[in-house]
C-alpha cells in the first residue's frame, strides 16, 4: 500500500515523542539534575530524548577531558609556593601549533639556568587542546584544565595567559583528575624516595673517601 | 531639570528594578529593559558552518544540547533573516570576501561570535598560507570562544555572554538606531596575488616602492 | 618485495627495457618510468596486468637535485597491494603528460599538483588551480616557498625556549594581518580578477547548446559555497537548461588551511592531532591511517601490542558507526525531512561521543593513536557502559533507523534512479568506500588489503548493484551492522597487557617512503610520507577519499534536476575539512 512507509515512519517518530515523556514522569521525585540522574539519561535503558538544562545542570566532565592547559604549584608547609615547572622546554617541542613560549631563569651570579621559568606564555587562540604538554611533561608539571566557560569580550589581552593566570594549586589538580593524581603521586613518591637514597648513598661515599684521604 | 538625582541600586536588585526619570523617558531609556528581553531571547543565527567547530554547532543545535532554551533554534540560511553570524571554524583567504559580504547583507542590529581558536586567532592553523589569523582583522566580533573545538556547552556559555552584552546596550546609545550616522558596508577584500583589503591599499602601493 | 610486485616487475621491464627502472632509493619500493613513455606504460598497466584504479596523484619536491617527481599509486580493484610509479621532471621545466584519458581520478589530483607545485599536465581539459584561486603567487607545497609568517623550516621552532618571548605573528607583519605580496606590485586598484571567467568559460564549453530554433539561454548557477545543503563550505557551478543540469564544476578550497605544508613543518608526533582535524566527523580513523603510514617505517620499533590493535579496531568502528549515523541523517536533511531523522541520529552519536571523550579525552579531536600503540587504556567503567551500548542499545536503534526510512516512500521516490553511477565508471572515477561498493564493486580497504588486525574478524563487505542515492542511502545502515559485528567479535576478545611500550617525544624515522592506507568511512584514505631521516617528514600528503570522490559528482548529477544535486551530494558524504585540507 502506498503511504504505509510513510505511516510507518510516523509511528516511530510518535513512540519517541511519548517515550521522552514517560521518561520525565519516571524522574519525578527523583535526582534528574545531578550527576546520577544525567548518567542514567546518557544510557542504554532510555528511549526517550533529554535534554541537558545548561547553565542550571552541566554534564558530568569525565576525568580525562582536557581543554586549556594550566600550570601546577605545590604549597609547602611553610605556605611558599613550589611551582612544579623546571623550564626544561619539552611541552614548548612538542606543543603542535607551537603555542608556549618559555622563558628560563639564569642565575645572575653563576650565569646558569634555574629550574624555573620567569616567564610561560600559552596563546590559547593557538592551542588546539591536544594534550601533548601534559601527557610528555616528566615533572608532571603543565596539566590540561577541564573548565570550559572562557568565552570572553576580548581577545588581545585576554587571550595570552601568562604564569600568573595559568598557575593553579596542585589540590584543584587532585579534585578534577583524582585517579590520575593517585597514580602520579605514586611515582613521584617513588622517584623522590630514590633521589633521597641516591643522595644519602652519594654522601655517604663522600663520607667514605674523607675518612679513607684523613686516614691516609 | 538640573537637580537630577541618582538612586544607588544594590547588584543583586539590578535585574528586577527599572530605573527611570523623566529625561530617559523622553529619550526613551525606558524601553531598552523590555525592548532587550525581547531581542535576547529571539537571536537568530545565520545557518552557516565553515569547518570542525560547525559540527558542535549542531550538536548544540541538536535535543541534548538544545539552543531552542535560549530562542536561538531558528537557524536561518540567509543573511537577511539573521541577527548572529557564528563563525565557526577555520577562515581561509579564499572565503573571507564572501564572510565580509554575508555580514554586510546582514540587517542590523547584527552580533558575531567567533567561535573556537580558529576564528577567533587563527587556530593551530594560524601560519599557513591560506589562513586568516582570526575573523576580527576583517569584521568586527562581539564573543571569542576559546577551545578548540568548544565543547556544545561552552558555546552555550558563549551564548550567554552575548545576552549579557545585549542587556547592556541601550537604544539610543547605540549607533544602528543613529539616523543622522548611517553605517557604511564594510569593503569587501579582492583575491589578488595574496587577499587584499581595499583599506590597505595605499600601504601596499608604499610597499612596493619602498 | 611482494611475489606479485616482482611479476609486475618483469612483465614491466621485458615491455619496456631502459624505460621502467626499480627505484634505487633507499627505502623506495616503487618504479622510475621515463616521462615520454608515461602514459604507454598506464595503459599496458591498466589493460594488461589489471591495475585499474590510479588512487594517488601527488607530487614531491626534491629541492636539491632540483627535480620534481609525480608519484601514482595504483590498484587492482579485485585487491592486493600497491604499484608505485614514479616520474621526475627538471624543476624548471615541470611538463608531466596527463593521465585523465586513462583515469578519470586524475582528474583533481593532477590540478591539485598544478595548484601547490607548479607542475604542469599536458593534456588535461582542465587544468586550474583548484585549491588556491587564479591569480595566487607561488606555488606553495615547493620546498623554498615561505608563507607570511614564516618562522623556520621546521619545528620545534626556536624562538619558543629557552628564551621565549610571546608575540602575535600579525604584530610582526608591516600589514598586521596574514599577508605578503610580491616585489614591485603597486596596482592593487588595477588588479583584474581571472579565477571566474576562467570558470565560467569552461562551463559554457561544456553546456553548449546543440540544437533547436526556440532561442533559449542556458543559466549558471552558483550553490554556495554559503548554502545549507552543500556541507559545508563547497561551491558547485551548475549550468540548468530549465530545471536540468547540463554542466556542472564543483569549486574548492574555500576551507584550504595548508595541512600538508604545516604538516612537512610538523614533526612525526606533531602531525597526529592534526590529523584529526581532516575529516572531522571521523577523526579516530585518521590517526590510524597516519599512524600505520609511520609505523610501516619504523619496522620493528613501530610495533604494536595486542590489546591497543583491539582498541583502535574498536576505536575505528565506532568512529565508522557514528560517522554513518551523521550522514544518513543529514542526507535526509538534504531530501527535506528536516532535522527529525538527523536528530536521531546525532542523539545515538553522542553516547558515542561520551566513550571518545571519557577515554580519549575531547569528543572530536580525539589525538588519541600514538606510534606503537594508544595514548591510554579505557578508564575503568568504560568498557562496560561500552558493551551495553554495542551489544544493546546500538543494534536496537539501527533496526529502528532502518524501518523508519528505508520504506518510507517519499525517500524511495527521491532517490531511486537518481545518479546512478556504473561500476566501471566508479571505478575510472577512482572513488572509494560506500560510494565505490553502492556500485556494485566489492572493495573494502580491510578485505583487500588487510591492515591491524582486521584479517582476524568475520565480516562481510557490504555491497550494493544500483549505484544510485538509494543504494549509497542503504549501504551505510548496512555497514553500520557490520562494524557492529566487528565491534562485538573485538569487544568479546579484547586481551588484557599494555597498549603503548615506548613513548617518546623526539621519534626519528628512518629514511624511505611509505604509504598508509586504511579504509575510513568515506573511502580509501591514505597517507603518503616520504622520511629523509629526520624528525620531520620531508612530504607529507593526504590522499583524502572526498576530495576523489567528488570527481563522480559531474557525472553523476549531469541529466538531473537541480534539486536531485542536493541529494547527491548528499549521498556521497562529503566533509569539507579533508576534501580541502
Amino acid at each position: 500500500m502506498y503511504g504505509k512507509g510513510i505511516f510507518k515512519g510516523m509511528w516511530v517518530t510518535l513512540k519517541h515523542f511519548v517515550a521522552t515523556f514517560t521518561d520525565d514522569f519516571r524522574m519525578i521525585g527523583r535526582k534528574y539534575n545531578k550527576a546520577e540522574g544525567i548518567e542514567y539519561r546518557m544510557s542504554k535503558d532510555v528511549k526517550g530524548i533529554f535534554s541537558i538544562q545548561y547553565p542550571e545542570e552541566k554534564m558530568p566532565v569525565p576525568e580525562e577531558f582536557r581543554f586549556i592547559p594550566f600550570l601546577l604549584y605545590d604549597t609547602n608547609e611553610d605556605g611558599t609556593e613550589q611551582i612544579r615547572c623546571t623550564s626544561c622546554g619539552i611541552c614548548a617541542k612538542v606543543c603542535p601549533p607551537q603555542c608556549i613560549w618559555i622563558e628560563q631563569t639564569t642565575n645572575p651570579d653563576t650565569g646558569r639556568p634555574v629550574p624555573e621559568p620567569v616567564e610561560f606564555f600559552v596563546d590559547i587562540d593557538i592551542c588546539m587542546n591536544c594534550g601533548y604538554c601534559a601527557e610528555y611533561c616528566p615533572f608532571d608539571a603543565i596539566k590540561m584544565d577541564h573548565d570550559y566557560e572562557m568565552a570572553s569580550f576580548d581577545r588581545i589581552d585576554a587571550h595570552i595567559f601568562n604564569k600568573e593566570k595559568l598557575l593553579k594549586p596542585a589540590e584543584y589538580y587532585a579534585e578534577i583528575r583524582p585517579l590520575n593524581w593517585e597514580r602520579e603521586e605514586i611515582i613521584r613518591k617513588e622517584k623522590a624516595e630514590k633521589k633521597k637514597a641516591a643522595e644519602a648513598a652519594k654522601a655517604a661515599r663522600a663520607a667514605a673517601k674523607a675518612e679513607a684521604a684523613g686516614a691516609e | 531639570m538640573t537637580d537630577e538625582k541618582t538612586i544607588e541600586v544594590p547588584d543583586e536588585m539590578r535585574a528586577q528594578v527599572a530605573l527611570t526619570n523623566m529625561a530617559d523617558l523622553v529619550k526613551g531609556n525606558l524601553l531598552d529593559k523590555p525592548y532587550n528581553w525581547g531581542r535576547r531571547n529571539s537571536i537568530w543565527p545565520m545557518m552557516f558552518g565553515l569547518a570542525c567547530c560547525a559540527i558542535e554547532m549542531i550538536a548544540t543545535a541538536a535535543s541534548r544540547y538544545d539552543m531552542a532554551r535560549f530562542g536561538m533554534e531558528v537557524m536561518r540560511p540567509s543573511p537577511r533573516q539573521s541577527d548572529m553570524l557564528i563563525v565557526s571554524g577555520t577562515v581561509t583567504k579564499k572565503m573571507v570576501p564572501q564572510i565580509v559580504r554575508l555580514y554586510n547583507q546582514m540587517p542590523e542590529p547584527k552580533y558575531v561570535v567567533a567561535m573556537g581558536a580558529c576564528a577567533s586567532g587563527g587556530g593551530p592553523f594560524k601560519e599557513g598560507y591560506n589562513v586568516v589569523a582570526g575573523i576580527d582583522k576583517y569584521i568586527p566580533v562581539d564573543v571569542y570562544i576559546s577551545g578548540c573545538p568548544p565543547t556544545p556547552q561552552a558555546l552555550l556559555n558563549g551564548f550567554m555572554k552575548l545576552q549579557e552584552k545585549i542587556d547592556s546596550q541601550s537604544i539610543n546609545r547605540e549607533r544602528w538606531y543613529d539616523k543622522e550616522d548611517p553605517i557604511e558596508a564594510l569593503p569587501v577584500p579582492v583575491l589578488g596575488p595574496d587577499i587584499m583589503d581595499p583599506r590597505d591599499y595605499a600601504m601596499i602601493t608604499k610597499q612596493a616602492k619602498a | 618485495m611482494t611475489e606479485e610486485l616482482v611479476v609486475t616487475l618483469s612483465a614491466l621491464e621485458t615491455r619496456f627495457p631502459d624505460v621502467v627502472k626499480k627505484d634505487e632509493r633507499k627505502g623506495y619500493e616503487g618504479f622510475l618510468v621515463d616521462t615520454k613513455n608515461l602514459v604507454e606504460v598506464a595503459t599496458v598497466i591498466r589493460d594488461e596486468l589489471g591495475y585499474d584504479y590510479l588512487s594517488s596523484v601527488t607530487g614531491v619536491d626534491y629541492l636539491e637535485e632540483e627535480l620534481l617527481e609525480v608519484v601514482y599509486h595504483f590498484y587492482r580493484s579485485t585487491g592486493g597491494k600497491s604499484l608505485v610509479l614514479s616520474v621526475q621532471v627538471p624543476r624548471k621545466k615541470a611538463v608531466v603528460p596527463s593521465l585523465y584519458d586513462l583515469f578519470i581520478s586524475a582528474d583533481f589530483q593532477e590540478r591539485e599538483a598544478w595548484d601547490l607545485y607548479g607542475i604542469k599536465f599536458e593534456g588535461h581539459p582542465d587544468l586550474r588551480r583548484i585549491l588556491m584561486w587564479e591569480g595566487f603567487e607561488g606555488f606553495p607545497m615547493r620546498k623554498d616557498y615561505q608563507e607570511a609568517f614564516f618562522v623556520e623550516d621546521q619545528k620545534p621552532f626556536a624562538n619558543r625556549w629557552p628564551e621565549g618571548k610571546v608575540f602575535r605573528s600579525e604584530d610582526e607583519n608591516q600589514f598586521g594581518k596574514n599577508v605578503q605580496y610580491p616585489k614591485g606590485f603597486d596596482k592593487p586598484k588595477k588588479w583584474d580578477p581571472e579565477e571566474e571567467d576562467l570558470l565560467y568559460a569552461g562551463l559554457q564549453e561544456l553546456g553548449k547548446k546543440d540544437s533547436g530554433d526556440l532561442a533559449t539561454d542556458h543559466v549558471v548557477v552558483n550553490m554556495g559555497p554559503q548554502h545549507p545543503s552543500t556541507h559545508g563550505v563547497f561551491r558547485m557551478a551548475v549550468v540548468l537548461d530549465g530545471e536540468r543540469i547540463v554542466a556542472l564544476k564543483p569549486v574548492m578550497g574555500y576551507l584550504h588551511r595548508n595541512h600538508e605544508k604545516i604538516g612537512e613543518r610538523n614533526t612525526y608526533l606533531h602531525n597526529i592531532p592534526f590529523t584529526d582535524r581532516l575529516d572531522y566527523l571521523s577523526s579516530m580513523v585518521n590517526n590510524h591511517g597516519y599512524v600505520l603510514a609511520v609505523e610501516k617505517l619504523l619496522g620493528k620499533k613501530g610495533a604494536v601490542p595486542e590489546r591497543a590493535e583491539y582498541i583502535r579496531v574498536i576505536m575505528s568502528e565506532l568512529t565508522r558507526v557514528s560517522n554513518h549515523l551523521w550522514a544518513i541523517g543529514f542526507l535526509l536533511n538534504d531530501l527535506g525531512a528536516f532535522f527529525t531523522p538527523s536528530l536521531y541520529a546525532i542523539e545515538e552519536r553522542e553516547l558515542i561521543l561520551d566513550i571518545f571523550e571519557a577515554t580519549t579525552g575531547a569528543r572530536m579531536m580525539n589525538n588519541y593513536f600514538r606510534f606503537g600503540g594508544v595514548a591510554r587504556d579505557f578508564p575503568p567503567g568504560v568498557l562496560e557502559k561500552l558493551n551495553s551500548i554495542v551489544f544493546e542499545r546500538l543494534p536496537r536503534k539501527v533496526d529502528e533507523l532502518d524501518v523508519y526510512l528505508t520504506d518510507n516512500e517519499v525517500v524511495a521516490s527521491r532517490t531511486k534512479g537518481v545518479g546512478v553511477l556504473s561500476p566501471e565508471e566508479a571505478i575510472a572515477h577512482g572513488v572509494g568506500g560506500p560510494v565505490l561498493r553502492a556500485s556494485g564493486v566489492p572493495y573494502d580497504v580491510r578485505r583487500a588489503d588487510p591492515y591491524s588486525i582486521y584479517d582476524r574478524f568475520d565480516f562481510d563487505v557490504a555491497v550494493r548493484y544500483h549505484g544510485d542515492c538509494y543504494d549509497r542511502y542503504i549501504i551505510r545502515i548496512d555497514e553500520i551492522r557490520q562494524s557492529l559485528r566487528i565491534l562485538q567479535q573485538a569487544l568479546k576478545d579484547i586481551p588484557e597487557g599494555p597498549v603503548l611500550l615506548k613513548n617518546p617525544y623526539n621519534i626519528r624515522v628512518p629514511e624511505g617512503e611509505s604509504y598508509g592506507r586504511v579504509e575510513a568511512p568515506k573511502g580509501e584514505l591514505g597517507f603518503y610520507i616520504v622520511s629523509d631521516g629526520t624528525a620531520n617528514p620531508y612530504r607529507y600528503h593526504v590522499r583524502a577519499p572526498s576530495f576523489v570522490n567528488l570527481t563522480a559528482l559531474e557525472k553523476m548529477c549531469v541529466g538531473q534536476l537541480v534539486a536531485d544535486a542536493v541529494v547527491v551530494l548528499g549521498s556521497i558524504d562529503i566533509v569539507l575539512g579533508e576534501v580541502d585540507r
